[in-house]
């Protein structure tokens, strides 16, 4: 190492596989991983949301796991609390609605509608 | 793959006895075979502080907070909550308010009263990989000081800040930077003093095992500011994971160039090497610390010469406190204001305590100074188990005295304990209650003392003998009132004519103790009883009427010596009655207790 510059640098890589243990505020991604989200495929949809997250050095997001949401039938779902507490509820996801997910509600604080389950549930 | 979930383990030395190693090693298997250890961080901490209810788990990014977790316990954790997501109730820590469970870390009291400098990476990173302490800032101090600030900017920055030593001296760390920098010689030690010997005080170790970083860190930009180029750090070899857990970093740092030659392409070299000792008290003094890496015996000098113009081989030497170190790189990385706006106006800052004894929350706390006793007792300590009545605090270990529920509410700092009779010391905190003979607590106390002194000069030799002998007499009812006359004269002739500070301090214990709780001592000498219940030949335990016939005593009692019906009152025939004190702890209304004899009958 020479410079200051250098050590920042190392600074801000090694920051980001520790931001899990930073992050309080912002926006929150529960998947449910019950039996059935497991089953219908929560996982890759998870590993999806980090992906993103990563993707986009994303700071105020967490990802994180919960059980069983209680809507079997419209698993994998996703609840995404926003920072004013508000929370959506994302169901029957696919790899490329996560990226739509993201990339318009997250960054651009526009929620999917379509994507939600109180509109999916009644059609 | 990323990683969406990140499993901290304490790696302290309570929850290393306590098997967190083989924690580790199970968490390892038990992923492998479900398929999801790429998913998940494993990563062995330093301590959490919360030693009581270790070994202890953190789970990220939800901060859930696992205590008293055992080998068997892994596999639910996995299955349950690594794989799907369902928090495991039973390993949560209990609120003790309304019996609910507390799920994350900082909803409990014990962390939220806390305001974490020293400690500030101390179970929040892997001690043992040098890009987590990057990514809290690390090394950014000693940067910023070598390429922007000059040394005597750097000495100017630490005297502003007003950070006091820490391992019990309390002189302004600015200060002594100054009297090594000013003295000319071409070759120069910074020596950080790890020798933490005081019974019950654990703090520099875990700074050591949890965040060996900051005390390099700490000690290169001493270095810089003093112009030293090499640094020694001396270590009790009976800390063997700090020992281990140093090495490693060292070897980190060298490998990043952040020790070595020419750091940062500033011309400044500075190289850190470490020094066994053998875990002699005395060794924490330090003319002793000196003597003793020089490779003789550990006895204290006369000072002055201080060691900052004669210290190690006769060159200017900066003797440091790991904790006081470990303060350095924040108060270059968030300024002196900062650190000033922390405590009290003569004490700034914060200080590790290690809480032990009596208490709920055995554990490492650090508090902003001008925090009252009573805070760190009852809401951070959780408070005396057992329902048991607070009798006094030991603060300062074997060189301290106690203090009394009177003085509860005085805020923490160095000033305030000195008058209370007491002192800082490096931090150790033992909370008595009811149970503890303050005559033995003493005693204790000075048994180390005499077991400790090098035996350079008379007074410390030859002087905390005789009080020891006096004590033991007193404890086994032989005492007169004449004795405790003696040990005040001898407590204060001891304190005004020994060497150094082992010696100057080793009565405090006893006077404090006479000080607070004459009425024992009267109680050991006249009527040959301990109220407490602890010295055996002096203790004649009886129940008296407020029994409530619950048998607890008699069920617990290893001789049974207790004898009585449910619902109605127990005796206990002393004929048969050992004074182990069982039954004492067992009454759930504090019925028994050590009551004198009749008068003219020597019991014993």
């Amino acid at each position: 190492m020479k410079t200051l510059e250098e050590l920042k640098k190392l600074r801000d890589e090694s920051l980001k596989k520790m931001t899990m243990r930073h992050v309080k505020d912002g926006f929150r991604i529960q998947v449910g991983m019950g039996t059935c989200g497991i089953a219908s495929g929560a996982r890759p949809i998870l590993n999806a949301f980090l992906e993103q997250v990563e993707f986009h050095e994303l700071k105020n997001v967490t990802v994180t796991q919960v059980g069983c949401m209680g809507e079997c039938a419209y698993e994998p779902m996703a609840e995404l609390i926003d920072e004013s507490g508000q929370s959506y509820i994302y169901c029957s996801l696919t790899i490329p609605m996560v990226r739509e997910i993201v990339d318009k509600h997250i960054i651009n604080h526009q929620p999917v509608h379509r994507y939600l389950l109180a509109n999916r549930k009644g059609a | 793959m990323l990683e969406r979930i990140q499993v901290l383990i304490c790696g302290g030395t309570g929850c290393m006895s306590s098997h967190s190693k083989e924690i580790k090693k199970a968490f390892e298997e038990e992923l492998t075979l479900l398929g999801i250890k790429e998913e998940v961080g494993l990563i062995l901490t330093g301590c959490f502080g919360l030693c009581e209810r270790g070994p202890v788990i953190v789970v990220y990014p939800d901060e859930t907070f696992y205590a008293h977790v055992k080998v068997s316990d892994v596999k639910a954790i996995c299955a349950e909550h690594l794989l799907k997501g369902r928090v495991i109730d039973r390993l949560l820590v209990k609120n003790p308010l309304d019996k609910g469970k507390i799920k994350q870390m900082n909803e409990l009291k014990f962390y939220s009263k806390q305001k974490r400098i020293a400690l500030r990476n101390c179970g929040q990173i892997n001690p043992l990989d040098i890009t987590e302490y990057f990514a809290r800032d690390g090394y950014l101090a000693l940067g910023k000081a070598l390429t922007e600030l000059t040394p005597e900017q750097v000495i100017e920055q630490v005297t502003a800040s007003g950070l006091k030593g820490r391992g019990g001296g309390g002189f302004l760390t600015g200060k002594k930077w100054q009297f090594a920098a000013e003295s000319k010689n071409d070759i120069k030690y910074v020596i950080c003093n790890a020798d933490e010997g005081d019974p019950g005080a654990f703090m520099d170790r875990a700074i050591l095992e949890g965040d060996p970083h900051s005390v390099l860190e700490a000690m290169a930009i001493c270095g810089y500011a003093i112009g030293a180029s090499q640094g020694y750090i001396y270590v009790r070899a009976e800390y063997p994971v700090a020992v281990e857990r140093l090495k490693h970093a060292i070897a980190e740092a060298r490998s990043y160039n952040l020790l070595g030659d020419n750091i940062f392409e500033s011309g400044f070299s500075f190289d850190i090497d470490i020094r066994l000792g053998a875990g002699a008290f005395v060794c924490g003094e330090e003319t002793a610390l000196i003597k003793s890496i020089e490779g003789y015996r550990g006895m204290p000098v006369l000072k002055p010469p201080f060691p900052a113009v004669r210290g190690l081989w006769g060159y200017p030497t900066n003797v440091n406190n790991v904790e006081t170190l470990a303060n350095i790189p924040v108060i270059f990385l968030k300024g002196a204001d900062y650190f000033t706006s922390i405590g009290t106006k003569n004490s700034s800052g914060t200080k590790v305590f290690a809480l032990g004894g009596k208490i709920n929350n055995t554990g490492l706390v650090e508090v902003p100074m001008g925090t009252t006793l009573r805070e760190v007792v009852y809401d951070i300590g959780g408070g005396i188990p057992n329902k048991r009545k607070f009798k006094a605090i030991q603060t300062g270990g074997p060189s301290g005295g106690c203090i009394t529920e009177k003085d509860l509410d005085t805020p923490i700092d160095f000033e305030n304990l000195t008058k209370l009779g007491s002192m800082m010391g490096s931090g150790g905190m033992i909370i008595m209650d009811e149970d503890n003979c303050m005559v033995d607590v003493a005693r204790f106390y000075l048994d180390f003392t005499v077991d400790e002194s090098c035996g350079k000069c008379t007074p410390c030799r030859e002087g905390t003998k005789l009080m020891l002998d006096i004590l033991n007499r007193i404890c086994e009812g032989k005492g007169t009132l004449d004795d405790i006359d003696e040990l005040e004269r001898l407590g204060q002739m001891i304190q005004k004519t020994s060497l150094c500070g082992l010696g100057q301090t080793a009565p405090n214990p006893v006077l404090s103790t006479l000080k607070h709780f004459r009425e024992e001592y009267i109680a050991h000498v006249v009527d040959k009883t301990c109220p407490a219940g602890v010295c055996r030949n002096l203790t004649n335990f009886v129940i008296d009427d407020s029994c409530i016939g619950c048998t607890k005593c008699a069920k617990n009692c290893p001789v049974n010596a207790i004898s009585g019906w449910p619902r109605q009152v127990h005796t206990i025939d002393p004929e048969l009655c050992i004074q182990c004190g069982a039954c004492k702890k067992a009454c759930p209304v504090g019925a028994i207790s050590s009551k004198p004899l009749e008068r003219g009958v020597i019991h014993g």
